[in-house]
C-alpha cells in the first residue's frame, strides 16, 4: 500500500535566492526561484544581461549555493555540502560547456576529453578509449591528436561538447554554446546537443541569447530581474 | 592519479625550458656548492688520514710554545728543548719506547752541477725509529759520529733522485752551505705525501752537527715520542707534559709553554684548516637554496597567475581543491628536484677538477647526494605550497571569467 512517491526531479530550486554583497551594497541577483527539471529535457534559459540566468546557472551547477532556499540536485540539498563535495558532483553528474570552449591549450583533443576521466580514476587504457569514442560521437575521431589552436571554433566547441559527455553526466550544462561562433556553426552545434538530447537522452540546460537556438529547446525559461518571467514550450524556430 | 600528475608537470616545465633552467639556478649552485663542499672535504679528510696513518698512530709530537701547526721552529722567543729533556723523556716516563730530537733547517744541497732545495734535519737514530724508517743502501749514524757532530749525512729519495739520478750516492760529498758532507745512506723510499710534503725530500744530519754547524744553537726544536703499544696515549702525553713542567720551571697554574701533539690533534689541526671552506661554502650553499627557493616560488606564483582559466576548468570539471594543491606542488618539486640534479651533476664535476687541482682525492659520499636530492625537494615543497594553496582556493566562477 505505500504510495508510489513520484521520484524526484534531477534539478529542484525552491524559493532559491541569491544575494552578493552585504549591507547597502547587497545586490539581489535571484530572487525566489522554484523551478524542476526533470531527467531528459532540454531546456532553454533566456533573459537579458543582470536577469540572474548566469547566477542560476552556477547554482546549477554546483559551482555557487544559494543564499536562501534550497536547490536539490538528485534530490541532495546542496546548499549542506563543501566546496570539495560539491567538486565530486559536478565530477560524476555534470558536463560543462562554455561559450569560450575553455579547451587547455597546448593539449591535444584527445587529451582535453580526457581530463574528466582522470579526476574519476579511470585507467588510462579505458580513459583513451572512451575519450576517442566522444570525440567520434561529435565527429571529431580524425581530429584527436590536433591541439585546440588547429582547430576551427566550431570543432573547438565540439571538442568541448565531447568533454561534457564523456563521463556520462546527468546534465550538460552549457552556458551560450554558441555566442561565440556563425549561424552556420551554431546550426550544426545545436543539431549535435540534440541528437545527444533525443537519441541518447542526456539532460541539457542551455543559457542562450539567441531565440532562434533557444527554439531548438522544447522548454524555454525566461528570466528576468532575478524572477521567472515566462517557463513554457519553446517557440518554433523563425 | 599521481602520474598522470607528474607527466603533466614534467611536460609544464618542458614547455618553459628556458624559464625553468633561470628558475632553478639558485637551486643548482645551492646544491653545487653543497657538493664540493662536502666531496671536497672527505677528500682532505682522507687524504689526511693516510698521511698521518704514515706518521705512525703511536707518536706524539712536542714542540715548544702553544698550539698552531708550522715549521718546528716558528717562534724564536719560545724557550727551545734540550737533548736532556729528550733523554728525560725516554728515561722517565713509563710507555715511551723512544724520543728523538729534532732540529730542522731549510737549506740548499750541491752535489757536482745539481742542486736542490729541501729540509735539513738534525737528529739521531732514534728519529728512524720512532718514524719507522729504514735505510735502503749505506747505513744510519754510528755512535761516534753522533757524538762528534761528524759530517755525515742521510739522504732521502728524492733528493737522492736529484742530485744522482740513478747513480748510488753512498761515499759521495756533497755540500750543504759550505760544509762538505759525506753521504752515508740512502732512506726507503715512503712515497706520496705527507701533509702536502713529500717525506723522501729529506737530509737527516747528526743533531750536533745541525746544531754547531748549522743552526749555531743547541736547540732541540720538536721531539718525537713513539708510545709503547699497550700504553694509552693520552696517558703518556700527561706524563710528559708535568716532566717538562718541572723540568722548564714552569710554576703551579702558569700555562705550558710547549705543546704535545698527537695524531688525533694533528689531524684535527689540518682538517680545521678546511673547516673555514666549509663555512664559507656551506654560507654560499645556504643563501643560494634560499634565493633559489624565492626564485621558484616566484616562478610558481606567475604560473598560477598565468594558468588561472585552466585551474577553473579543472576546478569545474571536477577537481578537488587538494588535487590542484598536489599538481602544483609536484610541479615545484619537479622544478627543484630538476635543479638538484644538475646541481649535483654540476658540484660533482666541479670536486673532480677541483680536486684534481688542489691534489686532493676525488670521494663520492652517495649520502650527500641523496641529502642533496632529499633537500632539493624540501625547497620545492617549502616554497611551493603557497603558490599551489593559492590555485587550489581559486573561486572556480572567477578563475573561468579570468582572462
Amino acid at each position: 500500500m505505500p504510495l508510489a512517491a513520484a521520484p524526484p526531479p534531477l534539478i529542484a530550486f525552491r524559493s532559491v535566492g541569491k544575494v552578493y554583497g552585504s549591507g547597502d551594497a547587497a545586490v539581489a541577483a535571484l530572487k525566489g526561484i522554484d523551478l524542476a527539471i526533470a531527467r531528459g529535457e532540454f531546456v532553454a534559459i533566456m533573459g537579458p544581461s543582470g536577469s540572474g540566468k548566469s547566477t542560476a546557472m552556477n547554482i546549477l551547477g554546483c559551482l555557487d549555493t544559494p543564499s536562501a532556499g534550497a536547490y536539490e540536485f538528485m534530490g541532495v540539498d546542496v546548499g549542506d555540502l563543501n566546496r570539495d563535495r560539491r567538486a565530486l558532483l559536478r565530477r560524476h553528474f555534470i558536463g560543462f560547456v562554455f561559450q569560450g570552449y575553455n579547451l587547455l591549450p597546448r593539449t591535444s583533443a584527445l587529451e582535453n576529453v580526457e581530463m574528466p576521466l582522470i579526476y574519476r580514476g579511470v585507467p588510462a587504457g579505458d580513459r583513451r578509449r572512451l575519450a576517442y569514442d566522444a570525440l567520434a560521437k561529435v565527429g571529431l575521431a580524425d581530429r584527436a591528436g590536433h591541439d585546440p589552436n588547429q582547430l576551427s571554433g566550431g570543432q573547438q566547441q565540439r571538442v568541448a561538447i565531447a568533454r561534457a559527455i564523456v563521463a556520462r553526466p546527468q546534465v550538460i550544462l552549457a552556458d551560450e554554446p554558441t555566442g561565440n561562433l556563425d549561424t552556420a556553426t551554431s546550426r550544426e552545434i545545436m543539431d549535435l546537443l540534440t541528437a545527444l538530447n533525443q537519441a541518447d537522452g542526456n539532460t541539457i540546460v542551455m543559457v542562450t541569447h539567441e531565440p532562434d537556438m533557444a527554439a531548438f529547446a522544447r522548454r524555454t525559461i525566461h528570466f528576468l530581474d532575478g524572477r521567472i518571467a515566462g517557463d513554457g514550450p519553446s517557440a518554433e524556430a523563425a | 592519479m599521481f602520474a598522470e600528475t607528474l607527466k603533466l608537470s614534467i611536460r609544464t616545465i618542458m614547455r618553459n625550458a628556458l624559464r625553468s633552467m633561470l628558475t632553478v639556478l639558485g637551486v643548482v649552485i645551492g646544491v653545487a656548492a653543497v657538493i664540493v663542499m662536502v666531496t671536497l672535504g672527505e677528500g682532505t679528510t682522507a687524504k689526511v688520514t693516510s698521511d698521518v696513518a704514515k706518521l705512525g698512530s703511536n707518536i706524539l709530537m712536542v714542540r715548544p710554545g702553544q698550539a698552531g701547526f708550522g715549521p718546528a721552529s716558528a717562534s724564536a722567543d719560545v724557550k727551545a728543548f734540550t737533548v736532556k729533556d729528550v733523554d728525560a723523556i725516554e728515561s722517565q716516563v713509563a710507555g715511551v719506547v723512544t724520543a728523538a730530537p729534532t732540529a730542522s733547517r731549510s737549506l740548499t744541497a750541491i752535489y757536482g752541477s745539481l742542486n736542490h732545495a729541501m729540509p735539513v734535519t738534525g737528529t739521531d737514530n732514534r728519529y728512524l725509529a720512532a718514524r719507522d724508517w729504514t735505510v735502503a743502501s749505506g747505513r744510519d749514524f754510528s755512535d761516534g759520529e753522533l757524538a762528534a757532530g761528524a759530517s755525515v749525512c742521510i739522504l732521502g729519495e728524492t733528493v737522492r733522485q736529484a742530485l744522482f739520478g740513478d747513480g748510488d750516492p753512498v761515499g759521495a760529498v756533497i755540500r750543504l752551505k759550505q760544509i762538505a758532507c759525506r753521504v752515508i745512506g740512502v732512506l726507503d723510499k715512503k712515497g706520496a705525501s705527507g701533509f702536502g710534503n713529500d717525506p723522501d725530500d729529506v737530509i737527516l744530519v747528526p743533531l750536533k752537527m745541525l746544531q754547531r754547524r748549522i743552526a749555531g744553537n743547541q736547540d732541540v726544536a720538536a721531539i718525537f715520542v713513539a708510545v709503547g703499544d699497550g700504553y694509552d696515549t693520552a696517558e703518556v702525553q700527561a706524563d710528559i707534559e708535568s716532566l717538562l713542567r718541572e723540568r722548564r720551571g714552569i710554576g703551579v697554574g702558569e700555562k705550558d709553554n710547549f705543546t704535545i701533539l698527537d695524531m688525533a690533534q694533528i689531524t684535527s689541526m689540518l682538517t680545521s684548516v678546511s673547516g673555514v671552506l666549509t663555512g664559507l661554502l656551506s654560507a654560499v650553499a645556504g643563501v643560494s637554496l634560499l634565493v633559489g627557493g624565492i626564485g621558484i616560488m616566484n616562478i610558481m606564483l606567475v604560473s598560477v597567475t598565468e594558468r588561472t582559466r585552466e585551474i577553473g576548468i579543472r576546478l569545474a570539471i571536477g577537481a578537488q581543491a587538494h588535487q590542484v594543491l598536489t599538481q602544483f606542488l609536484v610541479e615545484a618539486v619537479v622544478l627543484s628536484l630538476f635543479g638538484g640534479v644538475i646541481g649535483v651533476a654540476a658540484g660533482l664535476g666541479l670536486a673532480a677538477i677541483a680536486g684534481r687541482w688542489l691534489n686532493v682525492p676525488f670521494v663520492i659520499n652517495p649520502a650527500i647526494v641523496i641529502v642533496a636530492f632529499v633537500f632539493s625537494a624540501l625547497v620545492g615543497v617549502a616554497f611551493g605550497y603557497f603558490p599551489a594553496r593559492r590555485a587550489a582556493h581559486l573561486d572556480p566562477i572567477e578563475a573561468l571569467r579570468h582572462e
